[in-house]
């Protein structure tokens, strides 16, 4: 995979999603449940305002000296024992992770849940290699196993699948009889994958932050699988973003006690692994031999741009739950990696206009993300920003530039705005076609009275009322 | 001293709901404003600069820049949270002109919306109307996120003799309606409106009052479509009802 999830143009991404039921319904009700948990965890904890001003300074304050806390991270992690690679674009980080593979001879790898080995398209380089790669987040591994479905949220990915629909994809595959209960599912994925865990020659996370001051990468988790894939291989290779740092453990406190919130309406996640180093003498488990791969592949261009500020994100994906374009055509509608207002804000940066800028649509400037974004990130803005931008440069079609053109000409201009309004009252004789088509599908137009607003104001005293 | 108000009325209203604007005047005129009413307006530019357009909407922003300055009066009011959070982002519009930046300011800090101007400026209750039966209020996101004006609205709506309000499942989400947007994915946006509708029907809701036109034209379309006997009002309709 990469950060282009489907091959379809939008308005036809848009229409299947919409035809969707079961994933309208598996969206809306998680998103109501989950907004619920995050507001009542903020509730708890008092003071959202200043927990996210502050976590979103932390953010800023690393974007701000990024070069200084990764190569202090990259001298403390190699003190640590482990081996660190910058990895310039996608093809550099998956070459070297294959080569580590392939010199040792690995057959078998074990994957947590990872945003950024699914953007640098990962698993589909190792499998084509001839290596077996195993998602163990349950979510990960339905979609896996689901013919290579792909994730519809960058926390939940199998968020616009329904338990039944669950029950359905391990017995095809599976030869899961039981129920849809969904303890029942997990213990039997949870049987499948053990031998996997074991026979793994190598474990694959990513990493949520790296703690510059120690050469740490810590990763939070809620099923335990993060923890089996970082201790029972003798290969670990982490992919992280190239931004994914806070400067002290002092900071990482506060952005995971604001991430959990926001992700999952949670205190603390249930697992948190923090990782220096490989093995040593005295320990009892973890890699012998520890990889890790930082990943820019675009970062540094949005780092160098007026959009710098969405590099804060912590991926908590709290705004796509926020979002009421999302909950209706879930991740997949975007057909981007990173959905939703992240994804609006973020991709057309990070991998070009030319190829999606155009998801910049999926927005009615409601302004509800920017409000529930735990570190401050500006998103609404950043989207106006982006369609300003997307206009200005001349990527939208002819036909819209003509008619913003003359709208623009008609309200700049107090005569011709005069002309059109007393005009307006025959559109009901327009044909029903283009922007007037999308809008009477599922809508009645109003009718356009004879008399404006202003007739009836200039007429005040000598005709009297409103027709 | 009677204060003096330079009504903005909005494209909208003055194109295709002449009977908001109007209502607009006339709770303004009963609570003691003198209205004025600068026929060189046309429209805010909105939506124009929410879907990228700025060049476009350059012309408009500095048109209503000076028509809304012209009138020697100490406000401007809208009945628009919308529209008013377009205005008061036209010092944005002009980072070369600091001139034009002032003036924008100026245009900014005297701009309200309708309810805001009654409830935080003119600090006014408005005696009289009536309205009988179950209303749901939809918060349009500009007016509430936006402009930050949350209670105003809601403060005048329960002085309403016969009003009872209703509380709906998703009451503070978008309507879906976002200008543009809801004519270049308009099936997402008639997605978003459908759900928002159902919500407001389950509640037994007889009325939804709103106070942006935009909003309540995209709800009124489905409404309508469905045929569902819900009457849509705009606030200031409902507060000149008697």
């Amino acid at each position: 995979m990469s950060i282009k999830t489907s091959p379809l143009p939008l308005k036809e991404r848009l229409r299947k999603e919409l035809a969707n039921p079961v994933m309208r319904t598996a969206i809306a009700n998680a998103q109501d449940l989950l907004n619920a948990k995050r507001d009542a965890a903020f509730a708890e904890l008092g003071d959202f305002a200043k927990w996210r001003e502050t976590a979103g300074a932390i953010r800023s304050h690393v974007l701000e000296n990024l070069d200084f806390y990764l190569s202090r991270f990259a001298e403390r992690a190699a003190a640590a024992g482990a081996h660190v690679y910058f990895a310039g674009d996608a093809a550099a980080a998956t070459a070297y992770g294959l080569q580590i593979l392939r010199d040792k001879k690995a057959a078998k790898a074990v994957k947590s849940k990872s945003m950024v080995t699914e953007e640098i398209g990962l698993n589909r380089l190792l499998e084509e290699a001839g290596l077996e790669v195993v998602e163990t987040d349950l979510g990960e591994y339905l979609l896996q196993i689901d013919d290579l479905d792909k994730p519809s949220h960058i926390v939940v990915p199998a968020l616009h699948k329904d338990r039944e629909r669950f029950r359905e994809v391990l017995a095809a595959k599976k030869g899961y009889t039981g129920d849809s209960v969904p303890e029942n599912l997990t213990r039997f994925v949870r049987q499948l994958i053990r031998k996997d865990f074991l026979e793994a020659d190598v474990g694959i996370t990513g990493c949520n932050f790296a703690v510059a001051e120690t050469g740490t990468v810590t990763l939070v988790t809620n099923e335990g699988n993060g923890r089996f894939v970082t201790t029972a291989p003798k290969i670990q290779l982490v992919f992280m973003g190239m931004e994914r740092l806070v400067p002290t453990f002092a900071e990482l406190d506060i952005i995971f006690s604001v991430l959990a919130r926001s992700a999952v309406g949670a205190k603390l996640t249930s697992y948190m692994s923090l990782i220096t180093g490989p093995r040593g003498p005295q320990d009892a488990d973890g890699p012998e031999e520890l990889h890790i791969i930082i990943v820019d592949n675009g970062r540094s261009r949005v780092l160098a741009s007026e959009f710098r500020e969405v590099l804060r994100c912590i991926r908590c994906g709290t705004c796509m739950l926020e979002c009421p374009a999302y909950r209706h055509i879930s991740g997949h509608g975007y057909g981007t990696l990173y959905p939703g207002p992240l994804g609006l804000a973020l991709v057309p940066v990070l991998a070009g206009y030319e190829d999606y800028g155009e998801i910049t649509k999926i927005c009615s400037l409601c302004g509800a993300c920017s409000q529930v974004c735990p570190v401050e990130v500006p998103l609404y803005e950043f989207i106006f920003e982006h369609r300003r931008i997307i206009a200005e440069e001349q990527r939208l079609g002819a036909g819209e530039n003509f008619l913003m053109g003359l709208y623009g000409a008609v309200i700049g201009n107090s005569k011709l705005y005069g002309m059109a309004t007393r005009l307006a009252r025959f559109s009901a004789l327009a044909p029903r076609a283009g922007p007037l088509a999308q809008w009477t599908a599922a809508r009645e137009l109003p009718a356009i009275p004879k008399t404006r607003f202003r007739d009836w104001f200039a007429a005040r005293g000598k005709k009297g009322n409103l027709p | 001293m009677s204060p003096r108000v330079s009504f903005f009325a909005t494209c909208l209203a003055d194109t295709v709901f002449p009977h908001i604007a109007a209502d607009a005047v006339r709770l303004l005129e009963k609570l003691g404003c003198r209205v004025t009413f600068n026929p060189r307006q046309t429209c805010c530019g909105q939506p124009l600069a929410n879907a990228g357009f700025h060049a476009e909407a350059a012309a408009a922003i500095r048109l209503q820049l000076e028509v809304l300055l012209t009138d020697p009066t100490d406000y401007v009011v809208c009945p628009s949270g919308s529209c008013v959070l377009q205005i008061k982002e036209y010092p944005k519009f002009f980072k070369n002109r600091p001139d034009l930046q002032d003036k924008a300011r100026q245009l900014g800090d005297k701009t309200y919306e309708l309810t805001d101007f009654i409830v935080n400026v003119l600090g006014r209750t408005v005696p009289g109307a009536r309205l009988d039966g179950r209303a749901a209020y939809h918060p349009s996101c500009h007016l509430t996120r936006l402009l930050g004006v949350t209670k105003p609205p809601l403060a005048l709506l329960e002085q309403v003799a016969g009003l009872e309000l209703v509380d709906f499942k998703g009451q503070d989400k978008c309507c879906g309606f976002g200008g543009t947007f809801a004519v270049k994915l308009g099936a997402l946006s008639s997605a978003m409106a459908v759900e928002k509708v159902e919500n407001i029907r389950a509640a037994g809701a007889h009325y939804l009052i709103g106070a942006d036109a935009g909003c309540l034209m995209n709800l009124q379309g489905i409404i309508r479509r469905k045929r569902y006997p819900i009457t849509v009002l705009h606030i200031a309709q409902v507060l000149m009802a008697d």
